[in-house]
């Protein structure tokens, strides 16, 4: 039978971290540097898109939950998590794409909604579980202003959505909730 | 009712149920997908040629979350099963199938169809096969984004010119036969509901009604009286339309099925 570590902690940031078996904690630590290639400036971790990393008879298994199901950077994305583990002298990690816990917008880090705002992204708001979200008057990542309306519901990437701030005159971009 | 956690734990005619009802939803998906990415280039504004984009890119990518599903419960790999099987071995409805047509079709059948999908993914995200319940949670969640898109041209345009409104009238006319053909009942539509996994489709077709009707409402249009529902995708009986698809889905498929692309 398989040698399995498991560490089931859906926060991804590293509260409990000195429980974690050393060669976890560095698996962790190595996805940090991992970043969705459609926003560069936040990484995978801080997006919530790591649901659990185990080691396999010593190997590393990560399970991702993807942003959005059609998402085409997931291949690039598992690529590039191998290849970050691989530079830690974890190689033949295997990276499975799972749906338990489905990603949502809540599983994104403080500090990956405030890289999200510096990016130049408006962070996501309430995801309205089985209702319609509002998305006019989501605030201005530049300015902060409410006074903003929905321009189209899709964007340049499927997360994403662009509006108008009356305030700075400048068109943006949010970060749907789902 | 015990709850199925695993892929692994389903059998005898409950997973029979669950491989139709995932190759149903998994076909839809991908043809209405397809057809929705015929947009690209070439809809009336920017906007909606990113939009329907945007849907084909949501939807081809649900049912690629469907085929890997099929997958671990032993069916062939999700490009054999997208790219590799006969017109008849296909499950989706003739609704999604059909040609694009005019920009007053394309909205209404979206509508319709994602009106479907909602209804049947919101029964489906409370089901007893776990797996399943997690996905259609998490696609739901994605397709709200389509309901809100289609809504919003369902009023614009029921409601604008007198031409834009016979448009639309005529477009329902003829979607909508269609549509009732999402919820074709098959053989396995009764286990499926014996093990709380999708309600009949019966009930799934009233809650539709009960969405869309609303909706025409309010956008000045009139459902069609007694109409007949076109059944007989479920079982493999397709409209020629979807054989001219997939000739074009399958076309660098055939010609070589290990190609990397």
């Amino acid at each position: 039978m398989a040698h399995e570590t498991t560490d089931n902690s859906d926060c991804p940031v590293a509260s409990t971290s000195e429980l974690r078996p050393p060669q976890i904690q560095v698996a962790w630590t190595a996805l940090t540097t991992v970043a969705d290639p459609e926003i560069p400036t936040v990484s995978i971790v801080e997006l919530g898109m790591i649901a659990h990393v185990r080691e396999v008879d010593e190997s590393i298994v990560v399970d991702l939950t993807p942003t959005f199901a059609g998402c085409p950077a997931l291949a690039l994305i598992q690529e590039e998590i191998k290849a970050a583990l691989a530079a830690n002298n974890m190689p033949n990690a295997t990276v499975n794409i799972v749906y338990d816990p489905p990603w949502t917008t809540d599983r994104i880090t403080e500090e990956g909604r405030k890289k999200l705002k510096e990016f130049g992204l408006a962070p996501p708001g309430d995801r309205c579980e089985g209702g319609m979200p509002n998305l006019d008057q989501t605030p201005c990542p530049l300015c902060d202003s409410a006074n903003t309306e929905l321009e189209s519901i899709f964007g340049p990437t499927l997360c994403r959505s662009i509006h108008y701030c009356h305030n700075c005159f400048q068109s943006f971009e949010h970060f749907k909730a789902v | 009712m015990t709850k199925i956690e695993t892929c692994q734990a389903l059998s005898g005619v409950t997973k029979e149920g669950v491989i139709d009802l995932l190759y149903r939803m998994a076909d839809d998906e991908l043809m209405i997908g397809h057809r929705n990415s015929e947009w690209t280039g070439h809809a009336p504004i920017l906007e909606e040629d990113i939009a329907f984009s945007s849907m084909a890119q949501d939807e081809i990518g649900h049912a690629q979350a469907y085929f890997q599903m099929l997958h671990e419960l032993g069916e062939a790999d999700a490009d054999t099963l997208a790219f590799g099987r006969k017109p008849r071995e296909y499950r989706c409805a003739a609704l999604v199938s059909l040609q694009k047509d005019d920009w007053a079709f394309t909205i209404v059948r979206q509508f319709l169809y994602d009106a479907s999908e909602q209804v049947r993914l919101t029964a489906l995200a409370n089901c007893n096969f776990k797996p399943l319940a997690q996905l259609a949670t998490k696609l739901r969640s994605e397709e709200k984004y389509h309901m809100m898109h289609g809504r919003v041209w369902m009023l614009r345009l029921g409601k604008s010119t007198d031409e834009s409104h016979a448009l639309m009238q005529a477009a329902l006319d003829k979607a909508y036969p269609y549509a009732l053909g999402l919820f074709e009942p098959t053989e396995h539509c009764q286990p499926l509901s014996q093990a709380g996994i999708c309600p009949p489709e019966d009930d799934l077709k009233s809650q539709w009604e009960s969405a869309v009707a609303p909706v025409l409402a309010d956008a000045g249009l009139t459902i069609p009286e007694s109409c007949k529902p076109v059944y007989g995708g479920r079982v493999g009986k397709h409209p020629p339309e979807l054989t001219q698809l997939l000739d074009g889905l399958q076309l660098v498929y055939n010609i070589d099925p290990a190609a990397k692309w």
